[in-house]
């Protein structure tokens, strides 16, 4: 090996160590037995896990988060996944750039949405609600769905739904006999994002949630804001065992697929 | 329509919402006024946060390609098992959540922090750094998250250039480096351009990083408007920095699309 590629794999391998290390810190942090944040930490317990696991105020808003994960990442799957066939299967440029809208929540800055929201909800009533919660989230996920779907529909031979309805069956039997199970993949990885995207949400809950229907990221936002306590050590310990388990899910069902239609060349 | 149910989620939770501001921009007592946008001119806290907003975005979306850049070579160059570990790394900060970003980053930067302790212990340096509640501490945490949103693109692009192209270079008599500059980088440019569009952009609208790390010294464009409406109830104001911004988000993608197409940028084709 050259030393000029010693020296790149040297500096990519820093550069990896610098993005993985400061997530991996937190680890020993929640297990600390001190109120002080002291690397390594001077003595070990569970106190912060117990602390967070004890707390009422703590899984209310676990529970809260959850749900709204849950179910603005199913229904945003669900609409999402319509928009991307009907913008797939288009043949009007017009309908084709309405997509551009539908890829607007990653555009605008999140400030500016969550402002925009609070407008809305402050005119029908949805303020500190989980319907509002609920809706504002789908809304989000939304961009990552139809993307994922989008690049799933492209590999996806059309003229297979011809052939299908051809052969009598009707629109919907065909997109759940022929089209979906070829595009499962996409659509799962896109509902995996939405749900990601959901439980991460932070700035619009800070304006909409509240009151018995405070995420997650509202209190853990107010307490990091507030002190540096530990307790947000063990919830961040959690948050990333999660995010790693499913982003390991997404690698296998990746995978799993990739064998299954055998490998591209 | 199968496409209506969410155009209308995003019309009415997004769209609307955003005329409405523009509306409400220029209105002040049921009348028509410029005043919310003269500030601009004649208040320096806003121009100023919009210059300190710009500065940080160039900053963090240079280094995202000094470093991201390597990365992404280096990825798209090794075996498959390999670069899915590579990816692996990068993907995971991907996916946990910037809150728990920026918590790591204060345990590591705070005055008795991992790197103070480390520094001092080691007789490197007498007094702990300043290193977080400032400009710093902020622009490391943004470079931290916003690094992926580099390597992707640039890691994509790359994987489609040829491997011929840069082996007819070598046989053709160029040097690594000649090859590289000449063939390599300047196609791998459109993920660049990308990538550096994403990270631009969403530095631009960076809130709660700042708001953590920053130590209310780094005042950022996104803060300028939640103080507005939080803190002086402010709609005026706070509506007529949204529209700038808004404007300012927009001016960029429309002129990198005369580049490369919005869809490439967003990772759709």
């Amino acid at each position: 090996m050259s030393l000029s590629r010693v020296l790149l794999y040297g500096f990519v391998t820093l550069i990896l160590a610098w993005l993985i290390i400061p997530i991996l810190i937190i680890l020993p942090m929640s297990f600390s037995g001190a109120r002080f944040l002291a690397f390594p930490p001077p003595s070990w317990s569970l106190r912060w896990y117990e602390a967070y696991l004890g707390s009422a105020a703590w899984m209310q808003a676990t529970r809260v988060s959850l749900v709204v994960a849950v179910v603005s990442a199913i229904l945003a799957t669900i609409l999402g996944t319509a928009a991307a066939y009907a913008l797939n299967l288009t043949q009007s440029r017009l309908v084709r750039s309405l997509q551009a809208l539908l890829l607007l929540p990653l555009i605008v800055p999140i400030v500016i949405t969550a402002v925009g929201v609070f407008l809305v909800y402050a005119q029908v009533g949805l303020l500190a609600s989980m319907t509002g919660l609920i809706l504002a989230n789908v809304m989000l996920g939304l961009p990552y769905v139809v993307t994922a779907v989008l690049v799933g529909l492209r590999k996806f031979d059309h003229t297979q739904e011809m052939v299908s309805r051809s052969l009598g069956m009707n629109r919907w039997r065909t997109f759940f006999a022929v089209t979906l199970p070829q595009i499962r993949p996409s659509v799962i990885s896109g509902m995996l994002f939405a749900f990601i995207s959901a439980i991460d949400e932070t700035v619009v809950s800070l304006f909409i949630s509240g009151g018995e229907n405070q995420t997650l990221t509202k209190r853990m936002f107010t307490a990091l804001r507030d002190e540096i306590d530990p307790t947000i050590a063990s919830i961040s310990s959690l948050l990333t065992a999660i995010s790693f388990i499913l982003l390991m899910l997404a690698a296998l069902a990746a995978r799993n697929t990739e064998r299954s239609q055998g490998r591209e060349a | 329509m199968l496409l209506a149910p969410a155009l209308l989620v995003v019309v009415v939770l997004l769209v609307l919402p955003l005329l409405w501001l523009a509306w409400q921009s220029v209105r002040q007592d049921g009348g028509f006024t410029l005043a919310h946008y003269e500030r601009f001119l004649t208040d320096p806290v806003y121009w100023m946060t919009f210059l300190q907003t710009f500065r940080i975005a160039a900053i963090v979306t240079a280094m995202t390609v000094l470093l991201g850049y390597p990365v992404a070579y280096v990825a798209a160059g090794l075996s498959q098992r390999w670069s899915i570990v590579v990816l692996t790394m990068v993907l995971l900060p991907f996916w946990t959540s910037v809150l728990v970003r920026a918590y790591a980053w204060l345990i590591l930067l705070q005055r008795n922090g991992i790197i103070n302790s480390a520094l001092t212990g080691s007789g490197l340096i007498d007094a702990p750094l300043k290193l977080v509640n400032n400009e710093f501490g902020t622009v490391m945490a943004t470079i931290h998250i916003l690094l992926p949103f580099m390597v992707l693109p640039l890691y994509a692009t790359m994987k489609k250039i040829p491997g011929e192209l840069t082996m007819a270079g070598a046989s053709l008599g160029g040097s690594p480096l000649h090859v590289f500059l000449r063939v390599f980088l300047p196609l791998s440019l459109p993920g660049m351009i990308a990538g550096m569009v994403l990270v631009f952009v969403l530095t631009l609208g960076f809130y709660i990083t700042p708001e953590l790390l920053g130590g209310g010294r780094t005042y950022m464009v996104s803060m300028l408007v939640s103080r507005n409406i939080e803190v002086y109830n402010e709609w005026g104001a706070a509506s007529s920095i949204s529209v700038v911004l808004m404007v300012c988000v927009f001016l960029i993608f429309r002129l990198v699309s005369l580049l490369i197409p919005f869809e490439r940028i967003m990772g759709t084709r």
